[in-house]
């Protein structure tokens, strides 16, 4: 192993040693085939169907990865003749005439006129010989996941062709998903063999193979077979198919409830801090994700050229604009309405919209751009039934991370000491010396913080604009509730759970009627524990 | 009408006059003044004046459980759209065939949606009484129901006026479905007429103003009546100290439930007067934030005195009319402010204002 290898400077010598060995049998095969390659395109000039045939065979037999192209323009009908020079090139209609591509290299070459091009004919035999040869190119092609991609091409429909050659290419496979795949092939071609034996046989080796063609093939043969034993083998095999795709059905439900359960906890997380420590009801709460999601905005604007740096900076900048402007909230209007929640809950929801309407009337009414930087796009393809985007996967991270964070100030700093102090007894903690009046502002400035930071997180999965808080914050209000008051753990169970939740629903019931559906469990469960899922426990309680 | 009822409420007395004033007034300056004369009242005025006592019926809906219950409900609004949703049905089937589709059984939406026969909560509602019974009974069935489970359950304070807000939202959701029945996202529109009046003669207008103004002077005398009785001193103990209340011997969520039952019809009949006038009634009515603009509009007006909900309405949706006419952007600024500086500087409201200005004078 070259891991291993690498240990001592002495095995790092002899890996590389060994480097330079393989480039150069690597060098020297290449070299013999582009012998074979030139001829072969030699041939194929003459635009004699027999030489183009015997060309092809020699162009295919070369291996080489840039044949694979030319071969596909002439199986299309698209490889031409140009006549002045006797060159091959890929041509495709454009407005002045003809767009050239050079048939090897793939790059562009000029354009030519109708007249200049003679196209090289191609019949039906040629056809099927071509096939033949770019499947086997593709096959061999050095690059693993070409060939996963030809075999997976392949499975869907294979002919005695295609099957030889899997046979003759399996034996020398070496990536195991790619060898996997051509097995299938074989295997379900070989569920037409007469004898029964092989045809369990070919049924045991197709086993847990979630390709869709497999589930296809063994459904078809128990159609129309009559062997009893192989009629079970397959009802077997096609169970166990099934149970292995339910399983990974309900894994991406569970991955997609757990992405969306932590957007509801990076949007309520703030708010369980705001209203479930302090016991301030902050209707403003979504408005200040939305500026999190605007200063994201702002930060990619100022530096257009990096934008997965940006979104970095973004969530820092994010956090200082909506904690201080949190603190500006508690400062100017909150401190005067302690002990009155019902007043707290109108004057902030007036914040919000004022919030709302200076960014309609400062930056757009509209919602804005913000860009995804590349790696967030993309997903990660377990196998053909289970893949997880990306973006999800962040998500779900970056909820952890802030979670945890969050966690770790409120129990491990002193700041979060005296937050717990304050909220539990006001009078009492002053006597202490807290200073509860600062406590309450910087507490609050944390909330509206971490409110910014969710939308930072946001900005990268729904639209910016004006309206972004609005439709988070009835959800976030429940999820707290839901969890129970004054527990961040409680608003992390809260939140995941009805992210599940949903989506376990969504696909008999609808997004929509999911989402009613736990709204009415929400109200139903207030009413069995009206201090939610983890209630605080003592006098605190006492509302 | 029980003498007592107006005996002290000067506020009221006066709200009571000039409303009756105005009742009077108003169609005789519409109908009899001709329409190039200073004097004459434009029949869109009278349809918005109509708009804003429907308002202020609501308000005073909010007002009885908000300031003499302590219920701060964030999901009046949905009683006010499903009482609006209830004369909507009658007034889609009144429109018969004269619809685009020409349907006579069905109204439009459904023809458009291939529905072949009504669906069975549509029935009946061809008739007026049925239709009046469910503009009352299905918000009130709705309001007793959530009632009795928060109630019984004791769910206060903050965590009942999220869970009302949760309420309206789950129903805007609903209703936003074509599937529900409803008209989905377009809601229920293009009505032709009412107990067969014309909608849009000026004589149905001011018929629909006088039973706006009707429906308020009544609303106002009923909850007056409520909180002036003995009744009243229990929701006002409860209001205040709820346990204490209890521990009297007093079954607590007996009186919330049915005053928020009350409160909840009210909103209805406001809801039905509503929709007659402004020709329209969608899933919007549900929407969260509408539920606030009442709390607003009461607490603005001063909360507990019923006729300043009744002032408050009015002021609040008369800057709305003004000022999205002349600085569209200016509304939501001046809407926030007046939450913010309301419950920082006047806690009591205007009423609250003017009671310490009688007090002081």
């Amino acid at each position: 192993m070259p891991t291993r290898l690498l240990r001592s400077p002495l095995s790092a010598l002899r890996l590389w040693l060994l480097v330079a060995l393989a480039l150069c049998a690597f060098a020297q095969a290449a070299l013999a085939g582009s012998a074979e390659l030139e001829q072969g395109i030699a041939l194929i000039k003459t635009n004699k169907y027999d030489q183009v045939e015997e060309g092809v065979t020699l162009v295919a037999s070369s291996r080489d990865p840039r044949a694979v192209g030319l071969l596909a323009a002439l199986q299309d009908s698209d490889l031409y003749l140009r006549k002045a020079d006797g060159r091959l090139f890929i041509a495709t209609r454009s407005d002045a005439g003809y767009d050239l591509i050079d048939p090897l290299t793939q790059a562009p070459a000029g354009t030519a006129g109708k007249r200049d091009l003679k196209r090289i004919r191609i019949n039906n035999r040629l056809r099927s010989q071509l096939r033949t040869a770019v499947a086997t190119l593709n096959l061999t092609h050095p690059e693993a996941s070409v060939r996963l991609a030809a075999v997976n091409e392949m499975l869907d429909r294979l002919d005695a062709d295609s099957l030889a050659l899997l046979r003759d290419l399996a034996g020398d496979e070496k990536n195991a998903e790619v060898r996997a795949g051509m097995t299938a092939a074989i295997a379900l071609a070989d569920l037409n063999a007469d004898e029964p034996a092989r045809r369990i046989e070919a049924l045991d080796q197709l086993e847990g193979n979630l390709h869709p063609a497999v589930q296809g093939g063994i459904q078809r043969l128990l159609d129309r077979e009559q062997d009893e034993a192989v009629r079970a083998t397959a009802e077997r095999v096609l169970e166990g198919l099934q149970f292995k795709r339910d399983l990974y059905g309900f894994a991406e439900t569970l991955f997609f409830g757990l992405s969306l359960g932590s957007v509801l906890v990076l949007a309520a997380i703030g708010l369980a801090i705001t209203f479930g420590v302090m016991g301030v009801i902050n209707m403003a709460h979504g408005e200040l994700i939305m500026l999190g999601a605007y200063t994201t905005y702002i930060v990619q604007q100022l530096m257009p050229e990096h934008i997965g740096l940006a979104l970095f900076l973004a969530i820092p900048a994010a956090f200082v604009v909506s904690g201080a402007v949190g603190i500006l909230i508690e400062r100017g209007v909150i401190r005067f309405l302690y002990g009155r929640p019902l007043e707290t809950l109108l004057a902030t929801f007036g914040i919000s919209l004022i919030l709302q309407q200076l960014v309609r009337t400062l930056i757009s009414p509209q919602n804005v751009p913000v860009a995804n930087p590349d790696w967030m796009s993309g997903s990660w393809q377990i196998n053909s039934v289970l893949s997880l985007t990306m973006n999800r996967m962040y998500i779900i991270a970056f909820c952890l991370i802030v979670f945890t964070a969050l966690y770790l100030v409120m129990r491990r700093t002193s700041l979060g000491l005296q937050v717990r102090a304050v909220s539990q007894n006001r009078a009492m903690a002053r006597a202490m010396g807290v200073r509860s009046a600062r406590v309450d502002a910087l507490t609050f400035g944390l909330g509206s913080g971490i409110a910014g930071v969710a939308g930072v997180a946001l900005s990268q999965l729904t639209n910016v604009g004006p309206n972004l808080g609005q439709s988070y914050i009835i959800d976030s209000f429940m999820v707290v509730v839901f969890g129970g008051v004054g527990n961040l753990w409680g608003t992390l169970v809260a939140g995941m759970s009805l992210g599940v939740v949903n989506k376990i629903l969504e696909p008999w019931a609808g997004a929509v009627l999911a989402k009613i559906l736990v709204l009415i469990f929400i109200i139903l469960f207030i009413q069995k524990r009206p201090r939610g899922l983890f209630p605080q426990k003592g006098r605190a309680a006492e509302g | 009408m029980r003498l007592g009822t107006l005996h002290l409420d000067r506020g009221g007395q006066i709200f009571l006059a000039l409303l009756a004033l105005t009742t009077l007034l108003v169609p005789i300056l519409n109908l009899a003044v001709p329409a190039d004369s200073p004097l004459h009242v434009s029949t869109f005025t009278v349809t918005l004046l109509g708009k804003y006592l429907t308002y202020a019926l609501l308000a005073i809906a909010v007002d009885l459980v908000w300031g003499y219950l302590g219920i701060l409900s964030l999901g009046h609004g949905a009683f006010f759209a499903l009482g609006g949703y209830a004369m909507g049905m009658y007034l889609m089937r009144q429109i018969g065939d004269r619809g685009v589709y020409g349907n006579p059984e069905l109204p439009d939406f459904m023809v458009f949606l291939n529905w072949q026969e009504l669906p069975w909560f549509w029935h009946g509602f061809d008739m007026f009484w049925f239709a009046a019974l469910m503009v009352m009974l299905v918000p009130g069935a709705l309001a007793f129901v959530f009632g009795w489970l928060a109630f019984r359950s004791r769910v206060t304070g903050v965590y009942l006026s999220i869970i009302t807000q949760a309420l309206t939202y789950a129903l805007m959701l609903a209703f936003f479905r074509n599937e529900m029945g409803f008209g989905g996202n377009n809601g229920l529109t293009d009505f032709k007429d009412l107990l067969g009046f014309d909608l849009q003669s000026d004589a149905t207008r001011i018929g629909l103003f006088i039973a706006s103004a009707l429906a308020v002077a009544g609303g106002y005398l009923a909850c007056r009546t409520i909180v002036t009785s003995k009744l009243g001193r229990v929701t006002v103990a409860i209001r205040d100290a709820e346990s204490r209340t209890r521990f009297i011997g007093y079954r607590v969520e007996r009186f919330k439930l049915w005053v928020f039952t009350f409160s909840a019809v009210l909103a209805g009949i406001a809801g039905a007067l509503y929709v007659p006038q402004v020709g329209i009634i969608n899933p919007g009515e549900f929407s969260p934030i509408n539920s606030i603009e009442i709390v607003v509009w009461v607490a603005i007006g001063g909360r507990a005195t019923l006729y300043g909900a009744v002032l408050g309405a009015l002021l609040v949706n008369y800057g709305k009319t003004y000022l999205t006419g002349v600085m569209p952007d200016a509304w939501l600024f001046a809407l926030g402010g007046l939450f913010v500086l309301v419950t920082l500087l006047l806690p009591q409201g205007i009423a609250g204002l003017l009671r310490r200005k009688e007090a002081t004078a």
